[in-house]
């Protein structure tokens, strides 16, 4: 199905000069009203509107704020970049600067958690299986690029946080054999992050990745019109039509899903906007307190952590134990950790795709996993060592206790695919019988 | 099994900010709650006035205008200039110290921080508990130590009000090294205890409201952008219930 594109007939002359020269009206027609899409879509179905909204809000807000941010780790007063001052510059004098700036950082962070409520809705409904594969996986590189995005973004205030999450980062290359400290030196421009890696980061902030970004974004939804989209219930709307070859249980996403997602739209915004006004560090989450010392390569930070949304992966890098003299063992677990989520669709072999008629231990594998992801996102945050002491008293071996309960998450979230397979590939799983239409629940 | 999942999300959610509220709560080891309000603007008025008399000759505060200060705190420029502008610079000039921090490093073995920032690098009640917590030490260079920064290299610039304070050493335990178990005050100064911790709050509000002035904007303007979105989204419901009347 996907769309087809008719031809659009109007009395305006202009648009139909236009549409013989650039079938242009046509082509959003067919993309809007021309699109159908099953009847039966859910609360986790607001988050792929929600995610395209923050996108837009990072790109708009990114415009004004390049206007006034300067990208040197040039001295400008003692011990202070001019990175660092522009940022101060943009939250005191820039007209409305605080608001855009805390408007991108808040975006920041709200997109991720769109981007893994969109991603837990696909494992949940089978979204990535077949004929979505590449809509999965183009969705997955969406998220590789977003989080390269975040990286650079997040050093480009060169705050003390900035630098040395930079160093950190940058240094897992180090773990490659033979070349990795080359390739470090070749990554940074020097032989610490510096002036030149803080430009090189603005660079592709700002123009590098978002232009990926954008392109991988247009082929998703490019990807996911061509095979139309999956619903709660995982069932082929196109497999039951109309006589005028439109899905039975399909609607026009427009102006069905249109004003559906206004309404979406309306509520996140809610939610956003009194982060921006009233909690825009968001207690040190979003924006860290260590961040607000400018960078000093002669002063490490009491804890060096990642923001929130990259914990799960860097408690993954920490609990993996360095062994044959190399610590790229940990680096190996992290990539594995998304190379697992691009291989879901083959992993998979179950043949129903909605959690609601597949098998118990699906339910169950499902749930452990997204607990893993949370756990291991506060033993990353460092949430975990600070309560160890608190539950086992202070002579207790946190760093052990730490280890045992990051391993143990870890192995989970490693587990669920290897269970996954098993599960699917051998038989076991004893599904529900799946309904012909959708189901309504509202 | 859909509200299951849906449930079982907001769970795990729920355990995630749980542990978060706790993270939160145990930076504050040790800290004495500030309880600042940038809703009381004469508290940061004190608090301007106590800064430039008391902290201004060794910090600035590199990122905030006089004039700033004036329009937020709602003084008069004119009387910013006279009251608070020590270093003979314009009003719409930075608050910057006139020590050079070289002089800085030679006199106190560090240069005195820049304090813009400081109450969102540290929060307030750090700024608030640090400035209460300096006791007489012989043993160091100024004289000066404190509990909650140990071997700090600046001396307490507010004795004349809080008076001196000494500690009182814990017993020692076996195994432990033995601790301050209190700090004394010795000999009282120009304040009450009380009189003097309305001070220190003085000073950490204006701290407060110097390392974010746009604080001040924010939260008078974010209910109303609330209140817009709060009607923007009901009316947004009500048009997508009337469209989905066909479908249902």
């Amino acid at each position: 199905m996907g769309t087809t594109m008719t031809r659009i007939q109007s009395k305006n002359g202009v648009v139909n000069w236009i549409e013989d020269r650039l079938p242009i009206f046509s082509f959003l027609n067919s993309h809007t009203a021309g699109y159908y899409a099953p009847k039966n879509f859910n609360l986790w179905y607001y988050f792929g509107s929600l995610a395209l909204l923050v996108l837009v809000n990072q790109i708009l807000t990114g415009i004004f704020l390049t206007m006034n941010y300067k990208p040197s780790a040039a001295e400008v007063a003692p011990g202070v970049s001019a990175a660092f001052a522009s940022v101060e510059y943009i939250m005191r004098d820039v007209s409305w600067g605080w608001l855009i700036r805390y408007m991108h950082s808040t975006g920041a962070s709200l997109f991720f958690v769109v981007v893994y409520l969109h991603m837990f809705r696909g494992l949940m409904y089978g979204s990535y299986k077949k004929p979505r594969e590449l809509v999965w996986i183009l969705g997955m590189l969406i998220f590789l690029a977003l989080m390269a995005e975040a990286f650079l973004g997040y050093v480009l205030p060169w705050g003390n946080m900035s630098f040395w999450g930079a160093k950190v980062i940058i240094s897992l290359f180090g773990t490659i054999p033979w070349i990795g400290p080359s390739l470090v030196e070749w990554i940074m421009g020097d032989y610490l992050p510096a002036d030149a890696t803080l430009n090189r980061f603005f660079a592709l902030h700002v123009i590098a990745l978002p232009l990926v970004l954008l392109l991988l974004v247009v082929l998703h939804l490019a990807a996911l019109h061509e095979v139309g989209s999956n619903n709660p219930d995982g069932v082929e709307i196109k497999e039951k039509k109309k006589p005028d070859g439109t899905p039975l249980d399909g609607i026009a996403f427009h102006p069905y899903y249109t004003v559906k997602d206004i309404f979406g739209t309306g509520f996140f915004l809610l939610i956003a906007a009194f982060i921006v006004f009233y909690a825009p560090t968001f207690g040190g989450w979003f924006l860290e307190h260590d961040n607000f010392v400018p960078a000093n390569n002669l002063a490490t930070p009491e804890h060096i952590k990642p923001v929130w949304y990259f914990t799960p992966f860097y408690a993954i890098l920490r609990m993996v134990p360095s062994f044959f003299e190399t610590a790229i063992w940990g680096v190996i677990a992290m990539f594995a950790a998304i190379v697992l989520l691009f291989l879901m669709p083959w992993l998979d072999r179950g043949k129903v795709k909605s959690v609601r008629y597949r098998g118990t231990g699906y339910k169950v594998a499902l749930g452990f996993f997204a607990l893993s992801f949370v756990m291991l996102g506060a033993v990353g945050a460092g949430v975990s060592a600070e309560m160890i002491p608190k539950l086992f008293g202070a002579e207790a071996d946190s760093t052990m206790i730490e280890n045992l309960f990051g391993r143990f998450w870890t192995f989970v979230y490693f587990g669920f695919f290897v269970f996954l397979w098993v599960y699917t590939h051998f038989g076991f799983e004893k599904t529900k019988p799946v309904p012909d239409r959708v189901t309504m629940h509202d | 099994m859909k509200t299951f999942l849906f449930a079982k999300f907001v769970a795990a959610a729920a355990a995630c900010l749980l542990t978060f509220g706790t993270a939160q709560a145990s930076g504050g080891a040790g800290l004495q709650a500030a309880n600042v309000s940038l809703d009381n603007v004469a508290s940061m008025q004190r608090g301007a006035r106590l800064f430039f008399n008391y902290c201004s000759g060794c910090h600035s505060l590199q990122y905030l205008r006089y004039s700033r200060i004036a329009e937020d705190l709602h003084l008069d420029p004119k009387d910013v200039e006279k009251n608070l502008v020590f270093t003979g610079v314009k009003v719409g000039e930075h608050a910057n110290s006139h020590m050079p921090p070289a002089d800085g490093t030679k006199w106190f073995g560090k240069a005195p921080p820049d304090l813009s920032l400081e109450a969102r690098s540290k929060g307030s009640d750090w700024i608030y508990t640090y400035l209460k917590s300096f006791y007489l030490d012989p043993t160091r260079p100024l004289g000066w130590n404190n509990t909650l920064f140990a071997n700090a290299s600046m001396p307490n610039p507010l004795w004349e009000l809080q008076g001196l304070q000494v500690a009182v050493p814990k017993a020692a335990e076996g195994g432990h090294e033995a601790g301050i178990e209190r700090l004394d005050l010795r000999t009282p100064g120009r304040q009450t205890p009380e009189q003097f911790d309305q001070t220190v709050r003085d000073i950490t509000a204006f701290l407060q409201y110097a390392a974010e002035p746009a604080a001040l904007q924010r939260e008078s303007m974010g209910v109303w952008v609330l209140l817009y979105l709060a009607l923007f989204t009901f009316i947004a419901y009500l048009l997508k219930h009337e469209f989905w009347k066909d479908v249902h």
